[in-house]
């Protein structure tokens, strides 16, 4: 132990005072980061908590104890990313009334960083998506919607990279297939590009060019179509793509009750995670990184 | 599913600790970048229940919105002397006939005045009844209990085979979809149909029928496929439960009842 503090203290009187903080931190702190990632989907208006006569979802749900247990989770790792993938609007009368104020109101207030765009978020129309985002203090994530041809032009990003304790978390957004499922009269000129190839690439930039050391997509594409295996599914974009660490889904209200873990095209672990539906449940997943290469072969942790 | 971690690398980094610290020091100075690596990953998913606090300034903040969507859907727009169930009927029931004939009422004087043409009759799905109307006052949380999404009216324009195929659909899923009471269906004791008029007069095979349903039975909902194809689709910019609010408006008491629109006659 004494050599390190030699080792410490003559470093930072030395070479590495230029550096400030930089150089003592790297040697004091014992290197090992933890990222908490919390996420929602498919919360469809559902502000309150359910009633008592509600069935199986009795006296489940409600923002404001999902806004308490967040801020509990947030005290203990500040380095927590909030997302959500997706259908944030309709399915109570708070979407009927204010049209989506609220939910991005509430959203805004538990610090969400990022949401992807459901099919039920173009309910109001494009414009009534528009219309609502002055009260959303989040990003906007969608690499597969091709907006430059309506008023959402410039308001969506394909991705954002946060950094939380020097550690790049890279996020993109996957939207499903509009046409079918949405009056195109709501989604007008929105263009719909192939998810697989978007997230291969999204991964390819985050990882090689961004130089992200977590990649997570968050999508609305749904968990799995049994009766359709070739739909764009999250199940299908985690075996087909690379360096993708955490697929965070929607759509599908698929209660998992803990994340699936999958192979990737090269037969590394990817976690495809959803928590249903009408915010009854928060996802919560906390990655554990330490410094140095990653080992060739990979010998990873996960407890699901 | 468990990786282990390699333990043996652990003990060699303990042992070169030394060079590997120098040799990082050095790495982190020239690069300024730490490449990092994930070693565990650790998920779980926490129930939201009673058992958690309410964040106070949210609820705070909630509350004025909370307070005016009560008083809004609170309102009362009509009553029920009785409770009306879509369990209550065979082939037709109270609610049933109210709400398709409240879409003819309602859509058919917008279809006549955007089209000049008048609706046959409706249909709609047992389904898509998604609560009772209780005995008691109607309020605008009725409408939205009955009614929760957002489907809207859409006019179809049927020749005579397409309204045969609806018949046929009908006969095998032997359920109670709401039908209005322009139409006439009797089916024997085995589901056979003995008896089609429209408005009072047989199938005629020549005439385009134009009958009001939702957007999700236009689209194959409830394997409803006899809408496609069509001789022309049409909208009135209306939703189902938009048509319940203003129906119900007009009227002080409902008074839905079981009729014979939609019946089969069972042997006795």
């Amino acid at each position: 132990m004494k050599r390190r503090d030699f080792i410490k203290q003559s470093l930072a009187t030395s070479a590495l005072t230029s550096l400030g903080g930089l150089g003592f931190d790297l040697l004091t702190a014992s290197n090992k980061k933890k990222i908490t990632i919390l996420h929602t989907n498919d919360v469809h208006s559902h502000i309150d908590p359910f009633g008592p006569n509600d069935g199986r979802n009795a006296n489940k749900g409600g923002v404001a104890r999902r806004a308490a247990l967040i801020d509990t989770i947030r005290q203990e790792n500040p380095n927590t990313l909030l997302l959500d993938a997706g259908d944030i609007f309709q399915g109570t009368p708070y979407f009927n009334y204010y049209g989506g104020e609220l939910e991005f109101k509430l959203m805004s207030m538990l610090k969400y960083d990022a949401a992807t765009i459901g099919n039920h978020d173009f309910d109001n129309g494009i414009e009534g998506l528009l219309k609502q985002l002055p009260h959303a203090k989040f990003d906007f994530l969608s690499a597969n919607y091709d907006f430059s041809n309506t008023v959402m032009d410039g308001h969506v990003k394909p991705y954002e990279i946060f950094v939380k304790d020097n550690i790049r978390i890279g996020v993109f957004g996957l939207g499903i297939e509009l046409n079918g499922l949405v009056d195109k009269r709501m989604y007008k000129e929105t263009k719909y590009l192939n998810p697989l190839e978007i997230a291969q690439d999204m991964a390819r930039i985050l990882k090689q060019e961004k130089k992200c050391d977590l990649i997570i997509c968050l999508s609305h594409l749904g968990y799995d179509y049994k009766n359709r295996k070739e739909k764009p599914s999250d199940l299908n974009i985690a075996k087909s793509t690379q360096d993708i660490d955490l697929i965070i889904g929607g759509h599908t209200h698929t209660f998992l009750p803990k994340p699936t873990i999958i192979k990737n095209a090269i037969d590394k672990p990817v976690l495809v995670n959803q928590v249903g539906a009408y915010g009854l449940y928060l996802g919560k997943i906390d990655f554990y990184l330490s410094p140095g290469q990653q080992p060739k072969s990979e010998h990873k942790t996960i407890l699901v | 599913m468990r990786f282990q971690k390699n333990c043996k690398a652990e003990l060699i980094s303990k042992a070169v600790m030394k060079q590997f610290v120098l040799c990082f020091i050095c790495l982190a100075v020239f690069s300024c970048q730490k490449q990092y690596y994930v070693n565990k990953i650790e998920g779980e998913r926490l129930e939201i229940n009673r058992d958690l606090e309410s964040d106070s300034t949210v609820d705070a903040f909630i509350a004025p919105y909370r307070k005016h969507l009560n008083a809004s859907l609170d309102s009362i727009i009509s009553f029920a002397p009785a409770t009306y169930s879509k369990k209550d009927g065979d082939l037709n029931t109270a609610i049933g006939n109210l709400m398709a004939d409240a879409v003819y009422q309602e859509c058919n004087p917008i279809f006549k005045k955007r089209y000049n043409k008048t609706i046959d009759f409706v249909l709609l799905n047992h389904g898509g009844i998604r609560a009772e109307i209780p005995k008691g006052p109607v309020t605008l949380r009725t409408a939205y209990e009955v009614m929760p999404f957002e489907n809207a009216v859409v006019i179809v324009g049927l020749k005579a085979d397409a309204i045969l195929k609806m018949v046929e659909y009908l006969s095998e899923v032997k359920r109670a979809h709401p039908l209005s009471k322009q139409i006439n269906i009797t089916f024997n004791s085995s589901y056979e149909l003995e008896q089609l008029t429209i408005k009072g007069a047989p199938l005629d095979m020549d005439k385009t029928y134009y009958v009001a349903t939702n957007d999700y039975l236009y689209n194959g909902g409830d394997k409803m496929v006899f809408f496609k194809p069509n001789e022309g689709v049409f909208d009135v910019d209306y939703k189902i439960r938009n048509v319940l609010i203003d129906h119900f408006k007009k009227i002080d008491t409902l008074r839905p009842k079981i009729d014979d629109r939609f019946i089969r006659k069972v042997l006795k």
